[in-house]
């Protein structure tokens, strides 16, 4: 294997031994991807999103196969955050796991209260704050489509979480402009942005001649979506090198199923990428991808992932 | 809760989960029967020494630039661990299942096994009725031996829209003299439904297991029987999965727990095989009543604290 220096940023005091993780929603709780690729040897392993009550989720079906891509309406579905803690957090700490907790709320306060609930726990590397959902005090309206509603989210998770815990903020590309909500998170005080979420679709089903999804809507993954993501990495990443948005690492995701892919998104602008859907076609991808990304960096004579980071915006 | 969820402990040993394995399969024999294709794989692996009846397999198709990401499953007909090999038998559903019909002895398919919860068995003998609709049938053969083995005795209820949907009736026809046969149609054996002989087989038998396999009106109705006759009922669901392991979510039915609390359970990881009288067969598809969290799925309640 190649000589390259991996180590990938997550915040200015953590650095990670490489840049792959899990998108949050796809892997769980980290015990089943386990028996596939051991979670230690992961940069993070992002967690499904956490509330700080029990959720039951929505009902079946939720997903729908699309070209490339699937739709999927969960919809949260988890036992809460002291649950998490209790039962899940310490097993993911024996194992090494490095733990980006994905947390959310129906309101701002929620957001916080699980984020306290994380401080100075064992195997918690950072938080991810999921604002890609609805706001029940402002009319349902998702936080990650308001730059207001975000900011004022992720500076109450900020205040609330441990000061060793970077925090990200979790962006959906269902905006007019995903650079005016980067810039109000990261003045809020975001340690890094992950994105992309995924975009809202939908299924008619022709033969019932009524939608495929139980929720009517889901969320689009998949490589359908991958230059949707990488243009997002990209603006944001510009608007950081022209000084408009505070420049943080970048968690990029979004039908990553290579390490050629994952190359694209750290040209763009990422620090970091994250496996979503592939895994529920290969389990064993992040290994895969990490060794694939890794010669990918070789073979272009790049001696360290920070050297190719942004590299498509120089020099043009 | 309004139904009776108090069971008597059951004498049947759940069976602990084991290890997946993913591996790339090959095809070691591709071919028709009846209205469905067998398919043989190579594991090349002790995954065949580790199934048991119940279990499942996860197929990716078309490989890594594959546009069907999802993965697709198929429950074990039989597993030879000798040859280190599995063998499936599936219908031709949608895109998925066309493709995989159109492979070639040699081709290698993507394969994770064994998966889910299998049939629980017992260590003695008993007497069980083993009921399947359509490819439903595939893991029942596996399932007889079994409990032949232990010394016990089984009977079958095999049905279908139509005779070429049936799949085993001679497999059935080798292990016990005791076999009904019905299509919708009457094109093959009596023309009903299996909940039509059901009965008749349990009291034969003195059964006190039915294991069914089939669509879920099916798996609910012979729940019903088998209970109003007295005999536990085990069901292999079958529910859309976009993984097969556990970390989606997208394969959920409402189960009522040991606790009595209903919640959304994985049919990958806490089934296929559940007893069907903890499933809320009615209730799938719908956040019924007394669903945990159900209550936080209404933006306008009011927050617990
Ligand atoms: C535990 C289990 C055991 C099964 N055993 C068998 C078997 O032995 N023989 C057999 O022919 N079929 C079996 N099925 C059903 C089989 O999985 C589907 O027919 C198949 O996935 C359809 O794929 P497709 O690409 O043809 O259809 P598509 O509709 O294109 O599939 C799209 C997606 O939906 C999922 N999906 C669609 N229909 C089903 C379904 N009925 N069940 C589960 N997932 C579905 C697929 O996995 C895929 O992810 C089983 C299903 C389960 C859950
Ligand atoms: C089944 C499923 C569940 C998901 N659940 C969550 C979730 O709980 N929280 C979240 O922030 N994102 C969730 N996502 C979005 C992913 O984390 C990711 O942002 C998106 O799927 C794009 O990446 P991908 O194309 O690699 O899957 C989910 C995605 C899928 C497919
Ligand atoms: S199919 Fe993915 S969790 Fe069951």
């Amino acid at each position: 294997m190649s000589n390259i220096d991996m180590s990938a940023p997550l915040g200015s005091h953590v650095t990670l031994p490489n840049p792959v993780s899990t998108a949050s929603g796809c892997a769980g709780y980290g015990r089943e991807l386990h028996r596939f690729v051991p979670l230690s040897s992961l940069g993070t392993i992002t967690t499904k999103t956490i509330m700080p009550y029990v959720r039951s989720g929505r009902p079946t079906p939720r997903m729908a196969e699309t070209p490339s891509g699937m739709l999927n309406s969960i919809g949260l579905q988890g036992s809460g955050i002291d649950h998490f803690v209790e039962h899940e957090l310490p097993w993911l700490a024996e194992q090494g796991a490095r733990v980006l907790v994905s947390i959310a709320g129906e309101r701002t306060e929620e957001f916080a209260e699980a984020a306290a609930r994380l401080k100075g726990q064992p195997g918690v590397v950072g938080i991810e704050a999921n604002i890609s959902c609805p706001n029940v005090a402002n009319r349902g309206l998702v936080f990650a489509c308001d730059a207001s509603s975000a900011y004022e989210t992720v500076r109450a998770v900020r205040d609330a979480a441990d000061p060793a815990q970077p925090v990200y903020a979790k962006l959906t590309p269902d905006v007019t402009s995903i650079v005016d909500i980067a810039a109000a998170c990261t003045q809020a005080g975001a340690d890094g942005l992950s994105m992309i979420n995924t975009l809202l679709g939908m299924v008619v089903d022709a033969d019932t001649l009524r939608p495929r999804l139980a929720g009517t809507t889901g969320g689009l993954s998949g490589p359908a979506i991958r230059p949707v993501a990488v243009r997002c990495v990209y603006q944001v990443y510009a608007a950081m090198r022209a000084g408009s948005v505070r420049k943080v690492p970048i968690l990029g995701m979004g039908g990553i199923t290579s390490g050629r892919d994952a190359l694209e998104f750290v040209l763009a602008g990422a620090s970091g990428v994250a496996l979503g859907t592939v895994l529920f076609n290969d389990p064993s991808a992040p290994v895969r991808v990490l060794e694939e990304l890794e010669s990918a960096l070789a073979e272009r004579d790049f001696t360290s992932l920070q050297q190719a980071i942004g590299f498509a915006h120089t020099g043009n | 809760m309004d139904r009776e969820i108090q069971r008597s402990e059951s004498p049947l040993s759940r069976q602990s989960r084991p290890t997946p394995t993913q591996s790339s399969a090959e095809i070691l024999a591709l071919e028709p029967v009846g209205a469905y294709h067998r398919l043989v794989l190579d594991t090349g692996s002790d995954v065949a020494a580790r199934v048991s009846p119940g279990h499942f397999a996860a197929l990716a198709i078309g490989g890594r630039d594959s546009s069907m990401l999802l993965r697709r499953a198929f429950s074990i007909h039989r597993a030879d661990p000798g040859a280190g090999s599995i063998e499936l038998v599936f219908a031709v559903h949608g895109r998925g299942t066309k493709a995989l019909a159109a492979h070639h002895v040699g081709d290698s398919v993507d394969l994770i096994a064994p998966l889910g919860t299998p049939f629980p068995l017992s260590g003695g003998p008993v007497a069980a009725v083993l009921v399947a609709g359509g490819y439903g049938s595939a893991p029942m053969f596996g399932l007889a031996e079994q409990i032949l083995d232990r010394g016990g005795r089984v009977g079958f209820v095999l049905g279908a829209a139509s005779a070429d949907k049936l799949f085993g009736v001679g497999l059935a026809r080798a292990l016990t003299p005791h076999v009904a046969v019905t299509t919708d149609d009457g094109s093959y054996g009596s023309k009903g439904r299996v909940t039509d002989p059901l009965p008749g087989m349990i009291r034969e038998l003195g059964a006190t297991e039915v294991h069914s396999c089939g669509p879920m009106p099916m798996l609910r109705a012979v729940t019903e029987i088998a209970t109003a006759y007295g005999a536990r009922s085990h069901t292999a669901v079958e529910e859309a999965m976009a993984c097969g392991i556990g970390i989606c979510m997208t394969c959920v039915l409402p189960v009522v727990g040991e606790d009595g609390v209903t919640r959304f359970e994985r049919s990958c990881t806490a089934g296929p095989v559940f007893d069907g009288t903890k499933v809320r067969w009615e209730d799938a598809g719908t956040l019924p009543a007394g669903l945990e969290g159900a209550d936080a799925m209404n933006p306008h309640r009011v927050p617990a604290r």
